[in-house]
């Protein structure tokens, strides 16, 4: 078993505070992507997981053990750093076999499992290389190798992919959540970017301002953001200031049904509005239109020329300064105070026959 | 002709690169005010006859090598400045490696202060420093001796022995360091198998750079150490102003510069030029 539990962990550079008691437990086994913008503590709290920083307030327990205290090199956890960090004074092998040879094992056994987790890596024969002679893809293969072999119970990741290419990033990201599921360890992830963050974990922390905003399964902050800055950081969104009056909110011109009264904050994603014939309180204007290949993406103004982002079938092609009618499907509505209110509309209907090219 | 002959044929033209005249006026000039005087005393070392207006030599040969190299006090001198190079190197490696270290990595009170401190030394006119010593070591009787010279001219080498290593410490990536004791390194060990071995070429810079410039350096030897310890520039001196042929100050010359860019070449070609520039904070 290996389990981290943070209980109201703070975190203050001067009078900035960087994390704000945070209580958060990880199962055993469980991937967990801590996401948030820069500057939201997600770092911060990596490396008071791994020992790097102390925490001003809070204790971190691992598998019930108070770890709060101890240094680096004395906690169960290992981490990948988003710059690599090999030395480069050592090959491969002497980079992955270092914490092995820090803990005296015997020469055979530290060939094998070095040679074991360069094959997990998908790095056989790659010993003998120093790290300068290897591409930034192969160079987190080995800083990840060099974490595995020491077979922590928490393995940390700080934004490892964020200096490679995007495809590489892919690849990488499928093959560590792979190679983590293999090896039933846990796992904390740091990311800014939501997509990876999406892909690879078990469940996100959503991280603002040094507090959480919300934790959950991918899909489930998605569908269903508990403050307005999750529904405007993962995945795109329409957000549009409006005003709740008469049962319905008001915003740009677009008028849809909503409970409640005072300003508030609309939330509609892009692949939530289908295209209709234009109706009052329900048009926009095409500005340009972004094929994407799989799906089109219409980028719209409303009528005060708020942007309105509407994603729908490839085969669907609008002209710029066309007027198209909007039927929005699912929407969410955040006011100052108070819970989230979603709202689906009743009147679901087949918009194929609407205009195709 | 078909497009593609006109597309090949268009390939084919290279941009001649522009001439860097201002690179090449710098690069004269630096050849006019360094190598010239270089080339000409390396060829008074093997001049023996060389009367004006003669542009060459009359007549070259190894004399004036035989007769300087078969005297004892130019070998004494030698042996005694490789002695007196090595220990100040040394001291001041020990004691000033661990204080660059502590510049670099540690923040404690009057941290600026003293680094400020041990550079300021080469904020003032050396000589009159030197002077200010002299009287000082008068007292405790280490005029005219071994280590009185040490001690002087380990003054001397705080600038290069605190700045560059300083820099080569702050060089070292804390990440790296972190990575170690992440995979179980104490301090200690992370000091002795990550920040060292990646400072070290810079700190080998360092010790180059000083014990160069300790070996030549005439100032503190003329007045702390004469008249007992005289070292090899301080002979060459004396070769050059007692002599009549300027041939004995050119042989001498010659046998202590090019070792010293011998071994200047040979370290730069190991550690690489960006040692050196990385101890200057480049």
């Amino acid at each position: 078993m290996a389990q981290v539990r943070l209980s109201g962990i703070a975190k203050t550079f001067g009078k900035v505070t960087a994390l704000d008691a945070m209580d958060l437990v990880i199962d055993d086994g469980e991937l967990v992507c801590l996401l948030g913008p820069s500057g939201s503590g997600k770092s911060t709290l990596l490396r008071i997981i791994g020992g790097f920083e102390t925490p001003s307030a809070g204790a971190i327990a691992i598998d019930g053990v108070d770890v709060t205290g101890l240094p680096p090199e004395r906690r169960p956890t290992a981490m990948v750093f988003q710059s690599h960090a090999l030395w480069s004074h050592m090959t491969v092998h002497g980079n992955i076999a270092f914490g092995l040879k820090l803990r005296r094992l015997p020469k055979s056994e530290i060939r094998d499992r070095v040679e074991r987790v360069l094959d997990l890596v998908g790095l056989a024969g790659y010993g003998g290389r120093l790290p300068s002679q290897l591409s930034g893809g192969q160079q987190q293969r080995v800083a990840l190798a060099r974490s595995l072999v020491i077979e922590p119970k928490i393995l940390l990741l700080d934004e490892p992919f964020a200096s490679l290419d995007q495809h590489l990033r892919e690849r990488l990201r499928d093959e560590v959540r792979d190679i983590q599921q293999r090896l039933g360890i846990t796992a904390v992830f740091v990311t800014h970017g939501q997509d990876e963050a999406l892909a690879i974990s078990d469940r996100i922390v959503v991280l603002a301002d040094g507090r959480m905003q919300q934790v959950g399964r991918p899909g489930e902050i998605y569908a269903e953001p508990k403050t307005a800055f999750v529904a405007g950081f993962i995945g795109a969104m329409n957000m549009l200031d409006g005003l709740l009056a008469d049962g319905e909110i008001a915003a740009s011109g677009l008028r849809l049904a909503a409970e409640g009264s005072g300003p508030a904050r609309l939330a509609i994603r892009p692949e939530d509005i289908a295209l209709s014939e234009p109706a009052d309180g329900r048009a926009a204007t095409v500005r340009r239109m972004i094929d994407f290949g799989a799906h089109v993406v219409i980028d719209s103004a409303l009528a005060d020329g708020t942007h309105l982002r509407i994603q729908t079938d490839k085969a669907i092609r609008v002209a710029p300064g066309e007027r198209i009618g909007i039927r929005v499907d699912r929407w969410t509505v955040f006011t100052e105070d108070g819970e989230p209110r979603r709202y689906r509309s009743d009147t679901l209907r087949s918009f194929r026959d609407v205009r195709y090219a | 002709m078909t497009d593609l002959a006109v597309l090949s044929g268009a390939g084919k033209r290279v941009r001649r690169a522009a001439v860097d005249w201002t690179g090449i006026a710098f690069l004269a000039g630096l050849a006019v005010v360094i190598l010239l005087p270089l080339i000409v005393t390396a060829v008074w070392a093997f001049a023996e006859v060389w009367r004006f207006p003669a542009i060459v030599p009359q007549r070259m040969g190894l004399g004036y090598w035989q007769d300087t190299l078969s005297r004892n006090d130019v070998w004494t001198a030698l042996w005694l400045s490789l002695g007196i190079t090595t220990t100040v190197t040394a001291i001041s490696a020990a004691i000033c490696f661990p204080a660059a270290y502590a510049f670099a990595r540690l923040d404690f009170p009057g941290r600026n202060l003293l680094f400020l401190a041990f550079l300021s030394v080469q904020a003032f006119p050396k000589f009159g420093l030197i002077v200010a010593t002299a009287t000082i070591f008068l007292t405790l009787h280490l005029v005219g001796t071994f280590w009185g010279v040490v001690l002087i001219q380990l003054v001397g080498t705080l600038l290069y022995m605190i700045w560059i290593p300083v820099s080569a410490f702050q060089g070292v990536d804390r990440r790296l360091e972190e990575a170690a004791r992440d995979v179980g390194a104490t301090p200690m060990r992370v000091f002795w198998s990550i920040t060292l071995p990646q400072a070290l070429p810079t700190l080998f810079a360092a010790i180059l750079i000083t014990f160069v410039s300790t070996f030549y350096e005439t100032d503190a030897a003329w007045l702390i150490g004469l008249p007992n310890v005289r070292t090899m520039p301080m002979v060459m001196i004396s070769f050059i102003n007692n002599a009549l042929e300027v041939q004995y100050g050119a042989v001498l010359f010659v046998f202590l510069w090019v070792p010293s860019f011998l071994l200047m070449l040979a370290a730069r070609r190991v550690m690489g030029a960006d040692a050196f520039a990385r101890g200057l904070g480049g």
